[in-house]
C-alpha cells in the first residue's frame, strides 16, 4: 500500500531578526528551528500521533501538512503531489478539500457572528459542492454523525450559547463537512474539561472507522496518543527523538526522552508509585541557541558527553526508529 | 483531633444573572498531617472552597453560611484585620497558575521574606537568607533571590511561589491546581517535589485538581466534588478499588492510562451543569446511567458508610453489587 503521507527533510525556520531595518544592519542570521528536518510516513486509515511538550514543533508540522504554511526546505507528499511545488489556485482548492484540521481551542476559532447552522452550512457555499436546496440536509446529517443533538436545538445556536464539548463537535462536524480523507487534529480534547474529553475521543476513533479516516494526531500526553494512535513520533526541539508503534513504544522506549515523558504521566492507582522522572531541567524556551551535538544532551541522564555530534534517526528494530547515540542497532 | 473542619459551607456569588450556588452546603474535616485531593471540574467550586478557607472569595462572591473551624476556633467569625495573622501562618495557599500569583515589580526574595517578616521575628537580611534556603529546598538555586518573577520559567515560578507559601512554616497548605498551565514533565516534577517538602515538613495539605490520579500518588483521602456539593468521601485506596458515586467511576474512567491494558473508555454524557439553576433532586441526575425516577426530586445526602467512607447517592449499594 502506497502511504497517503510522505514527509522528506521538512524544515521550517522562522527569521527572528523582525523587522527590514534589523535585518538590514543585523550581522548574524539568527533563526528559530521550529521543525527540523524530520521525516516520516502516514499510512491510509492510519493514525499518527506527534507527541511533545509545548514548543517542539508538533503544531508547526501540523500546518505544514495540510499546507497553511509553507516549508523553507524539504518536501510533503499528498497522495504523490509534491504540496511545495502546488501554486496554481484550482489545485489547491481541490487538496484543501481533502485535509481538513481541528483546531486546540474551540472557544477561539469559532465565529462569534455565525450560528452552528451557518458556520457548518460555509465550507459547502464556499466550495459549491452541494446545490443550496441540498445544504441543510447534509448539515443535519453531519450534526447526527458527530452527536450534536437534538439538532433542531443546536441549529440557530451561536458558539456562546454552546458548552466546551459541544463547541469542539460544531469543529468537528465543521472539518467533515467536505468529506475530507485527511485529519489533522492538533490538541483537540487539552481545552475540554475531564468528564467530556472521553466522549470527544471515542467519537473521533468512530468518525475514523466510520470514514476509513486518516489522520494526524497532535498531543502533549502520551496516555492520550495510546489511546488515539497506531504508531506515534515523539518530538523535542523540533526533532523526531523516537518513532514506532505506539505500543511498542510505550511498553519500551528507548529514547530517555520518551522515558521521562511516560514516567510524568500519573497512574491512577495508589499501589503503583510513580517513578521518579529521571531527567532534569526543562525544555530550552527555544530553537535558537541548540546545544552542540545531541540536543537532548544537557538533560540526558545517562550521558553529557553526547555533544560532539548530532545523532541520526536510525531503525534499530523493525518499524522502531530512535535518534540517540546510546541506543544501539539490533 | 481534626485541625480544619469544615461544616456546611456555602458560599454563593451574587451575578446580576442570578445568583451562583458555587459551594452548596460541603463538609469535611482535616486531621494533623493529612493530605486530602479535592477533585471535580472546572466551575465544581473546589477552588471556591479553597478561597473561603483563605478568606479571600472576590466579589461577587459570599461565604452565606457555614463554619470554618481552625484548631477548633470559627474564622470566619474573625476580624480581618485580625485574621492576617493566620494567613501564610496558619494557612497558606499555593495558587493556580503563579504567572499571576506574584508582583513583577518585587525581587523573588523580597517577596518570599514579606510574609516571614510579617510573622516571624526576623531581621531583613536573614529573612532573605532564609528565602534562599527556601528556594534550595525547592530546587532553585538560592541566588535566584535577587531576580523578578518574570526573569524565571513557568515551572521555576511555581516552584518559587511554594517556597513562598513555606515561608512562616504553615500548618495547613493549600495547593490550587498546581500544575495546570505546566508542560508534561515539568508539572511531573513538581507534584515531585509536593510530595517530598509534604514528608519533609509533615504538612497538612488540601490538594485542589482535576486529574484523579495525581491525588492517588500524592494524597490520603479523596473528596469528589459535583456541582458544587461533595458526592464521596473515602481513602485513596479504598475509592481507587470500591468507588460508590457513578461520578467517581466515570472520572477514574474518563483517562486514559499509561500501564496497564489499553481499554476502551467510557465517556461521562451530557455536560457539566449550570449553577445558576441546579435542579432539586440529585445533581448528577442527567447525566446518571443508574438514575431512577426518585433521583430527580430527592436530593441525596453524604451517608457514613464503613471505613470512613462517604457517599451521596441513593443506589449506592446496587451499583456496586451491578459491578
Amino acid at each position: 500500500m502506497e502511504p497517503l503521507v510522505i514527509v522528506k527533510d521538512l524544515t521550517k525556520l522562522y527569521d527572528l531578526r523582525g523587522n527590514f531595518f534589523e535585518s538590514l544592519f543585523s550581522r548574524e542570521q539568527r533563526y528559530l528551528k521550529a521543525v527540523d528536518k524530520i521525516s516520516f510516513k502516514i499510512m491510509p486509515g492510519e493514525t499518527f500521533g506527534l507527541v511533545g511538550e509545548s514548543g517542539c514543533g508538533k503544531t508547526t508540522t501540523g500546518r505544514l501538512l495540510i499546507n497553511t504554511i509553507r516549508p523553507t526546505s524539504g518536501q510533503v507528499f499528498f497522495e504523490g503531489t509534491n504540496l511545495s511545488t502546488v501554486h496554481d489556485r484550482e489545485t489547491i482548492k481541490s487538496l484543501s478539500l481533502k485535509m481538513q484540521m481541528i483546531f486546540q481551542d474551540p472557544y477561539e476559532y469559532l465565529s462569534p457572528w455565525l450560528n452552528v447552522e451557518d458556520t457548518l452550512a460555509e465550507p459547502l457555499i464556499i466550495h459549491k459542492i452541494l446545490p443550496a436546496n441540498q445544504i441543510e440536509n447534509k448539515v443535519r446529517e453531519v450534526m447526527e454523525t458527530v452527536g450534536l443533538t437534538p439538532v433542531d436545538m443546536i441549529l440557530p445556536k451561536f458558539s456562546y450559547q454552546l458548552s466546551g464539548g459541544q463547541r469542539q463537535r460544531v469543529g468537528i462536524a465543521r472539518a467533515l463537512m467536505l468529506n475530507p480523507i485527511f485529519l489533522v487534529a492538533d490538541e483537540p480534547v487539552s481545552m475540554l474539561d475531564v468528564s467530556i474529553r472521553v466522549g470527544v475521543l471515542n467519537l473521533l476513533k468512530r468518525l475514523k472507522k466510520q470514514f476509513n479516516l486518516t489522520s494526524l494526531f497532535i498531543t502533549h500526553d502520551i496516555a492520550v496518543s495510546r489511546y488515539m494512535c497506531d504508531r506515534i513520533a515523539v518530538m523535542y526541539l523540533g526533532k523526531i527523538v523516537e518513532m514506532g508503534p505506539t505500543e511498542a513504544i510505550i511498553s519500551d522506549p528507548k529514547h530517555p526522552y520518551t522515558q521521562a515523558l511516560i514516567a510524568a504521566v500519573p497512574v491512577p492507582d495508589p499501589d503503583i508509585r510513580n517513578e521518579e522522572i529521571p531527567i532534569k531541567g526543562r525544555i530550552p524556551s527555544s530553537g535558537v541557541n541548540l546545544p552542540p551535538g545531541c540536543r537532548f544532551s544537557p538533560r540526558c541522564p545517562y550521558s553529557d558527553k553526547c555533544n560532539a555530534t548530532e545523532p541520526e534517526l536510525v531503525e534499530i528494530d523493525k518499524d522502531r526508529f530512535v535518534m540517540c547515540h546510546l541506543v544501539q542497532k539490533k | 483531633m481534626s485541625i480544619l473542619e469544615v461544616k456546611n459551607l456555602k458560599t454563593y456569588f451574587f451575578t446580576p444573572f442570578g445568583t451562583v450556588k458555587a459551594v452548596d452546603g460541603v463538609s469535611f474535616e482535616m486531621k494533623k498531617g493529612q493530605a486530602i485531593g479535592l477533585v471535580g471540574e472546572s466551575g465544581c467550586g473546589k477552588t471556591t472552597i479553597a478561597y473561603s478557607i483563605m478568606r479571600l472569595v472576590p466579589l461577587p462572591g459570599k461565604i452565606v453560611d457555614g463554619e470554618i473551624l481552625l484548631n477548633g476556633k470559627n474564622i470566619l467569625e474573625i476580624e480581618e484585620k485580625d485574621f492576617k495573622k493566620y494567613r501564610w501562618k496558619e494557612l497558606s495557599m499555593v495558587f493556580q497558575g503563579a504567572m499571576a500569583a506574584f508582583n513583577p515589580l518585587f525581587k523573588i526574595g523580597n517577596q518570599i521574606s514579606e510574609a516571614m517578616l510579617y510573622h516571624i521575628d526576623i531581621t531583613k537580611k536573614d529573612a532573605m537568607k532564609r528565602s534562599g534556603e527556601l528556594l534550595e529546598l525547592v530546587g532553585i538555586d538560592k541566588d535566584r533571590v535577587n531576580n523578578y518573577p518574570w526573569e524565571l520559567s513557568g515551572g521555576m515560578r511555581q516552584r518559587a511561589m511554594i517556597a513562598m507559601a513555606l515561608a512562616a512554616n504553615p500548618t495547613i497548605l493549600v495547593a490550587d491546581e498546581p500544575t495546570t498551565a505546566l508542560d508534561v514533565i515539568v508539572s511531573g516534577q513538581i507534584m515531585d517535589l509536593i510530595k517530598s517538602v509534604r514528608d519533609k515538613l509533615d504538612l497538612t495539605m488540601l490538594l485542589i485538581t482535576h486529574d484523579i490520579s495525581v491525588v492517588a500518588q500524592t494524597c490520603d483521602e479523596v473528596a469528589v466534588m459535583y456541582a458544587g456539593k461533595l458526592v464521596e468521601k473515602a481513602s485513596v485506596s479504598e475509592i481507587f478499588q470500591n468507588s460508590y458515586h457513578p461520578y467517581t467511576t466515570a472520572l477514574i474512567n474518563a483517562f486514559p492510562n499509561i500501564k496497564g491494558p489499553n481499554i476502551d473508555l467510557k465517556g461521562i454524557p451530557g455536560n457539566p451543569l449550570d449553577l445558576m439553576n441546579p435542579p432539586e433532586g440529585c445533581r448528577f441526575a442527567e447525566r446518571c446511567l443508574y438514575a431512577k425516577e426518585n433521583c430527580w426530586v430527592d436530593e441525596p445526602h453524604l451517608e457514613a458508610l464503613e471505613n470512613n467512607h462517604f457517599v451521596a447517592c441513593h443506589y449506592w449499594k446496587e451499583i456496586s453489587m451491578r459491578k
